[in-house]
C-alpha cells in the first residue's frame, strides 16, 4: 500500500491500532507514553516505540507540543499512521526533528488500507512505501 | 520559515500570503520541549515581524500567590511566558485578545491566531481571516509574517456548508437569557464538527459577550473555526450571504429536547451546595465585570464559597480605573489574570462542586482539574455565590 508522508522518516515497529480518534493533548501522557483519555477504548495502552495507527487526530493544537515532548522524553511512537492529514501532528514532528534530530514519520493512508492494519502487525514505513505483515 | 513551509505542504497550499497580526498560544507550558523550542528561536535572534499578542500562560504573573501547585512547574510556566516577550510579543496573556481595542483585526484582515475561542471570534464576529493556528505554527507565522494561502484565508472556504436552525419550540424568553448561549454552543460544535456552519433563528444583533460564549463552547465540543450567526456576524447579514448564494450541503435543527439534554449533561440541572464559582472563561470583558459588580450590589460572597473571575491584565487595569475592581474585591471576589482556573492550580477546592457560566469551562474542567461542574447563567452564578448553594431562576422553566 502507499500513502502520503506529511512528516518524513522511516520506521519498522509493531502496530498499535486505536479504534477511535485521539487528542494527544489530554489523551497521551508524554512522561509515560500511555493513553490517558478515560473514555478511549485503548485507555492504558503504551504508544512508545509502536506504529500508532488511528483514524484521525482531534482536539487541541497543543497536541503538537505533547508529541514533541514525548519525543524528547523518549516515549513517542516510532511512527504515526492516520486516515486523514493532520497539520497539528505534522508540526509536532517537524519541531521534534528540528530540536532533537529525531524523525517520527507520519503517513496518511486511504481508509481501507488503514483498516487492513491489524494490531500488533509489523509495519514498515520506508522509501518503498508502507507494508504491514 | 521551515515550519510555515511544512504547513503549506501539508495543506497543499500553492503560495504564502502576508498577515497583519498574530495571536500566539505557544506560551502555555506543555513540557520541556516547549521551552526548548522558544529557546531555539530566541538564541537564533528571531523576532516577530507583525504585532503579536500572547495567549494565557500557566501562571498569573501579577498575582503569583494565587498558585497552589508545584512551585517548580510555576517557575517553568513563568519562564516560558517571559521568553515569548523576548521575541517581541506583547505580554497580553489573554484568551480574549479581541477585547483589547488595539488587537482587534477588521473585516477581511488576514491574521494568524491561536486559541480556539479567539479563532472562532476573529473569523465569525470580526470577519477577520485565520485558520486554526496553534502551538509552534502561530509563533513561526508571526516571525515570518506569512501563512499558507489555504482554508479560511480564502473567500470560498468561508462559505457555510451546514445550516443549523433553532427549533420553533425554543421559547423567545430563553433567547434573551445568557444561559442559552454556552449550551447552544456545545450543541453547535457537536453538530458542526470542523465544518463552517450558519446558525439561523437567533434575534439579530446578538451581543459580543453572548457570541463569545457561544463560539467558545462550539470550539470546545467541535473543531469550529467559523460560525456565521445570521443577522449578527458581518459575513452573514442574510442566510444567502453566509451560503455565498449556494445551497447548503447539510441542514439540522436544534430543538428544545436537545438543548435540555446537553444542559443537563454539562451540569445545568445541578443543585445544592457549591464551594466555588468560576467566571471569566473566556476572559471577562470590562462590560461583564461591571455587570457582575452590579449583580452583586452590596452583597458579599458566601463565607464557604470562592468566587474567582478570570480576565485580562489590560481589562483589569481598565476596571481598576473605574472602581469596578475594588467593588468586586470588597464583595469577596478574587480577580485572576494571565491564566485560567481550569489550566492552573488556583481554586482552593477544585473538585467542587464548582459553578460556572461557561460552556468551555464546563467542558474541560472535569478532565483537567477533576472538577464537578454546575452550569448556570451569569445571574444564577452570582446569586449562588452569595447564597452558598445553587440558585436557579425560571429561564429554562421546568422540564
Amino acid at each position: 500500500m502507499s500513502g502520503r508522508l506529511i512528516a518524513p522518516g522511516r520506521a519498522r515497529a509493531p502496530a498499535l491500532v486505536l479504534d477511535e480518534p485521539l487528542s494527544l493533548w489530554g489523551g497521551l501522557d508524554p512522561a509515560t507514553g500511555r493513553v490517558i483519555e478515560l473514555r478511549h477504548p485503548q485507555h492504558g495502552a503504551t504508544v512508545s516505540g509502536r506504529v500508532l495507527v488511528l483514524p484521525a487526530a482531534r482536539g487541541s493544537s497543543s497536541s503538537a507540543s505533547v508529541l514533541a515532548e514525548a519525543v524528547r522524553a523518549g516515549t513517542a511512537p516510532a511512527a504515526i499512521v492516520l486516515g486523514e492529514p493532520d497539520l497539528i501532528l505534522a508540526l509536532g514532528a517537524a519541531v521534534a526533528e528540528e530540536l532533537y534530530g529525531i524523525q517520527i514519520p507520519i503517513l496518511v493512508l486511504p481508509a481501507n488500507d488503514l483498516a487492513a492494519i491489524r494490531d500488533g502487525a509489523a509495519v514498515d514505513i520506508g522509501s518503498e512505501g508502507v507494508s504491514a505483515v | 520559515m521551515r515550519l510555515v513551509v511544512r504547513a503549506a505542504d501539508v495543506l497543499e497550499a500553492e503560495r504564502l500570503i502576508p498577515i497583519r497580526a498574530a495571536h500566539v498560544d505557544s506560551c502555555l507550558y506543555h513540557g520541556q520541549a516547549t521551552l526548548d523550542f522558544v529557546d531555539r528561536l530566541v538564541d537564533g535572534g528571531a523576532a516577530v515581524r507583525v504585532p503579536t499578542t500572547l495567549n494565557v500562560g500557566a501562571v498569573d504573573l501579577l498575582h503569583p500567590e494565587l498558585w497552589r501547585g508545584d512551585p517548580d512547574l510555576a517557575e517553568r510556566g513563568r519562564l516560558l511566558m517571559e521568553r515569548y516577550r523576548a521575541l517581541g510579543c506583547r505580554p497580553t496573556y489573554t484568551c480574549a485578545p479581541y477585547q483589547l481595542a488595539e488587537s482587534r483585526p477588521g473585516l477581511g484582515d488576514q491574521v494568524a491566531w491561536g486559541e480556539s475561542n479567539a479563532i472562532v471570534f476573529a473569523n465569525s464576529v470580526l470577519g477577520a481571516r485565520t485558520n486554526r493556528y496553534g502551538d509552534f505554527l502561530d509563533i513561526a507565522a508571526a516571525v515570518v509574517g506569512l501563512v499558507p494561502d489555504a482554508g479560511l484565508h480564502r473567500t470560498e472556504e468561508r462559505r457555510a456548508r451546514l445550516v443549523i436552525r433553532l427549533g420553533n419550540d425554543v421559547p423567545p424568553a430563553l433567547l434573551d437569557d445568557d444561559g442559552l448561549y454556552p449550551v447552544l454552543g456545545i450543541v453547535v460544535g457537536r453538530v458542526a464538527g470542523g465544518r463552517v456552519a450558519a446558525l439561523d433563528g437567533l434575534p439579530p444583533g446578538v451581543t459580543e459577550d453572548r457570541l463569545k460564549a457561544l463560539g467558545a463552547a462550539a470550539a470546545s465540543s467541535g473543531a469550529v473555526a467559523l460560525l456565521h450567526v445570521i443577522g449578527s456576524t458581518p459575513e452573514a447579514p442574510t442566510l444567502a450571504a453566509a451560503l455565498q448564494d449556494a445551497d447548503p450541503v447539510d441542514e439540522r435543527t436544534v430543538d428544545m429536547a436537545t438543548l435540555r439534554a446537553v444542559r443537563a449533561e454539562l451540569g445545568g440541572e445541578g443543585e445544592g451546595r457549591i464551594v466555588a464559582v468560576s467566571l471569566g472563561t473566556p476572559h471577562a470583558s470590562a462590560a461583564e465585570l461591571t455587570h457582575i459588580a452590579g449583580l452583586l450590589g452590596g452583597q458579599r460572597v458566601g463565607d464557604e464559597v470562592e468566587l474567582l473571575i478570570s480576565t485580562a491584565r489590560d481589562t483589569l487595569a481598565q476596571v481598576e480605573a473605574t472602581g469596578v475592581a475594588e467593588r468586586l474585591r470588597r464583595a469577596g471576589a478574587e480577580l485572576l489574570v494571565d491564566t485560567c482556573s481550569y489550566i492552573a492550580p488556583i481554586l482552593r477546592a477544585p473538585r467542587g462542586p464548582v459553578m460556572t457560566d461557561s460552556g468551555k469551562w464546563a467542558y474541560y474542567a472535569p478532565g483537567n482539574i477533576g472538577a464537578q461542574v454546575v452550569l448556570g447563567s451569569l445571574a444564577e452564578c452570582v446569586a449562588s455565590a452569595v447564597a452558598g448553594h445553587v440558585v436557579r431562576d425560571a429561564s429554562w422553566g421546568t422540564a
